[in-house]
């Protein structure tokens, strides 16, 4: 073995390289010590301890336990009628309900699936009968609410939504055609409780 | 900062506490006698008058702490309260509403002195890099700062950006829920952003106390981007700067006190007087106007980068428009690094000169477009060829990244500087020979 195992172990690290460097072919390879193993084990434990730490610090930014708690929505749905569409609460964010008229129906199925950016047939949208269309009526671009819901506002050039902000059109089974939104309008988890009423989530 | 040779002061009580803590020789040292390049001009006014903004900030926004509450169903009407019954609540609310436009318009100008000038140039990449995190950090609290009212542009504002960060891949939601804390824009997010709101700016006193600091080291730029050879191109910082940056922030006031006292909304935007409606999104969603420029390069990018002829999708143009938007920020940080003309000053770099405000000229046509809805038509040919917002955006943004990441590195190389003066000195001499011979 080289001199520098020689040397005293209470050396710092940092002398033990100049040392070698003076003395040695300068690019030979230390030979780990037992203090190198301490500074290794002890740095690693502090990293694990201070991250322990930091973590309740961050993660109590993460939605809390009434916030998720908020579990369901009931909706009634025998009132709603054809070619009408309702706009209820969930977690914070509006759902859409349209009762969507045979002519709605045909029209989303008429389209070539694999000409859509977010590629989802019809029958993907709905649950037992397409009458029924439920989204998350928030635009998956940035997250405004799209209009199409009242009488008189603003469908798009494909008759579903319109987001006024920045341009996206989706059709009437809520699948984007046209702007920058990324993906349909998301169905969100629901179930019908009887043929008058779901919920959801 | 440290313990030099120390001159003895008269006052006894001053000499007391100095000899103790050498704190009057340092003022003394820093901002009395100060070497300063004696050839300054008023672009050299902007670094004291965005400190004056800063410390107005802090205070206009620590007494409106005090009347405000930060929940969803109190925050709107306390703005109101203090807009109508608190005493002066009106005037401190509009000094700080306005002071944060007047606070970017000093930045901006200050951005722009140190591109015009090479002030980013080495030995100032360091003071130049704080420089551009202060204008970082002054973004975010401004986001924060305009989503306390929780009117409509508050909450859709925020819920625009805060969505920005979903474009991320695979971490996107759970990134953006614990921005929220929850599933949207809701009382969480209102209490954090007031409480990062609170702190921001004392973060910000911190990286200035480092540029500043990181400013003393290397000493001012000037105009003519020579560095100071001799006595006799330096003024001691006091009077003769003192005095120049007092004229220059009483006329700045002056115009800043307009605003506040005759036309305090002209900056804003009247949707904030709605009351936040999580149901119903403004007809048209804008930023402040500072931001404007970075949101017409987020809007710029509305297609997706993939490979050509394949459904194979790269970069989502959502993705793509965040990329863009945080990218322009970017070229910021990396301009001393993309700009390595040895001459400083654009004055003695013709081709610079012209690239550089042309650059200014589509920042502006960016915040013009910014402020415009979305693919609205500006000029029609027929129905074929249609010229929208969205391309007058797209080719702008295109000029901004290529000034910084192909003009500069090409005119590093290429660009031929006109003669430079000898000295500060001989610059200034110069100039007044040829007012002279031109009078």
């Amino acid at each position: 073995m080289s001199s520098h195992e020689n040397l005293p172990n209470s050396s710092h690290l940092a002398q033990h390289h100049d040392h070698q460097d003076g003395e040695c072919c300068g690019h030979c390879e230390p030979e780990p010590t037992r203090r190198d193993f301490l500074f290794m084990t002890a740095g690693a434990m502090g990293a694990i301890a201070a991250g322990s730490v930091a973590w309740p610090f961050i993660s109590q930014m993460n939605p809390a336990a009434d916030v998720k708690a908020m579990a369901t929505t009931e909706v009634p749905i025998a009132s709603i009628q054809e070619g009408q569409a309702v706009t209820v609460m969930w977690r914070g964010k509006p759902v859409f309900i349209r009762h969507r008229t045979p002519k709605e129906i045909e029209d989303a199925n008429a389209v070539d699936v694999s000409t859509l950016r977010d590629k989802q047939s019809d029958s993907e949208r709905f649950k037992v009968n397409p009458k029924w269309l439920v989204v998350v009526g928030i635009c998956t671009h940035l997250g405004c609410v799209p209009l199409g819901q009242k009488t008189g506002e603003m469908k798009g050039d494909y008759n579903g939504w319109f987001c006024p902000c920045h341009g996206s059109a989706y059709d009437t089974s809520g699948r984007i055609r046209k702007g920058p939104a990324p993906q349909n309008l998301h169905v969100p988890t629901y179930s019908f409780i009887s043929d008058t009423v779901i919920r959801i989530g | 900062m440290s313990a030099g040779p120390r001159t003895p002061f008269g006052n006894p009580v001053v000499e007391w506490v100095d000899s103790r803590l050498p704190i009057f020789t340092m003022i003394n040292k820093e901002y009395g006698v100060f070497p300063t390049p004696k050839n300054f001009n008023y672009f050299w006014n902007f670094g004291a008058i965005a400190m004056f903004m800063l410390v107005t900030m802090i205070v206009t926004g620590i007494t409106l702490a005090m009347n405000y509450a930060a929940t969803t169903g109190a925050a709107f009407d306390s703005v109101e309260r203090i807009m109508r019954d608190v005493n002066y609540g009106w005037l401190i609310r509009y000094i700080h509403m306005n002071g944060a436009s007047f606070f970017f318009i000093a930045v901006f100008i200050h951005i722009f002195r140190g591109m015009y000038y090479g002030s980013f140039k080495a030995p100032r990449e360091l003071l130049w890099i704080f420089g551009v995190t202060i204008f970082l950090l002054m973004m975010a609290t401004a986001f924060m700062g305009y989503v306390l009212p929780w009117g409509q542009m508050s909450f859709w504002g925020a819920t625009v950006i805060t969505n920005l960060f979903s474009a991320f891949p695979l971490v996107g939601t759970a990134i953006v829920e614990w921005l929220w804390g929850g599933f949207s824009v809701d009382n969480p997010t209102l209490n954090r952003f007031f409480a990062l709101h609170y702190l921001l700016p004392f973060v910000i006193v911190g990286v200035v106390f480092l540029h500043v600091w990181a400013l003393h080291v290397s000493g001012s730029n000037n105009p003519s981007g020579v560095e100071p050879k001799s006595a006799q191109d330096t003024l001691p910082f006091h009077p003769y700067y003192t005095m120049k940056d007092m004229f220059g922030l009483v006329v700045f006031v002056t115009i800043y006190a307009i605003f506040i006292f005759f036309m305090p909304n002209a900056l804003g935007h009247p949707d904030n007087y709605i009351p936040a409606n999580p149901l119903v999104t403004p007809a048209h969603i804008v930023p402040e106007w500072y931001f404007l420029p970075f949101y017409a390069i987020l809007r710029a990018v509305n297609f997706d980068i993939g490979i050509p002829f394949t459904d194979i999708v790269i970069i989502e143009a959502k993705l793509g428009g965040v990329l863009a938007m945080f990218g322009s920020i970017a070229m910021l940080f990396a301009m001393p690094w993309l700009d390595k003309h040895p001459v400083r000053s654009a004055r003695y770099r013709p081709i610079y000169r012209v690239a550089l405000l042309l650059f200014v000229a589509a920042v502006f046509g960016l915040g013009k477009v910014g402020g415009m809805p979305a693919d609205s038509p500006l000029i029609h040919f027929g129905d074929f060829f249609i010229f929208t917002t969205t391309h007058v955006s797209q080719l702008l943004t295109l000029y901004y990244f290529g000034f910084f990441l192909a003009l500069l590195p090409y005119l590093s190389k290429r660009e031929k500087p006109l003669p430079i003066p000898e000295s500060i000195h001989d610059a200034v001499l110069k100039n007044k020979a040829n007012s002279v011979s031109g009078a």
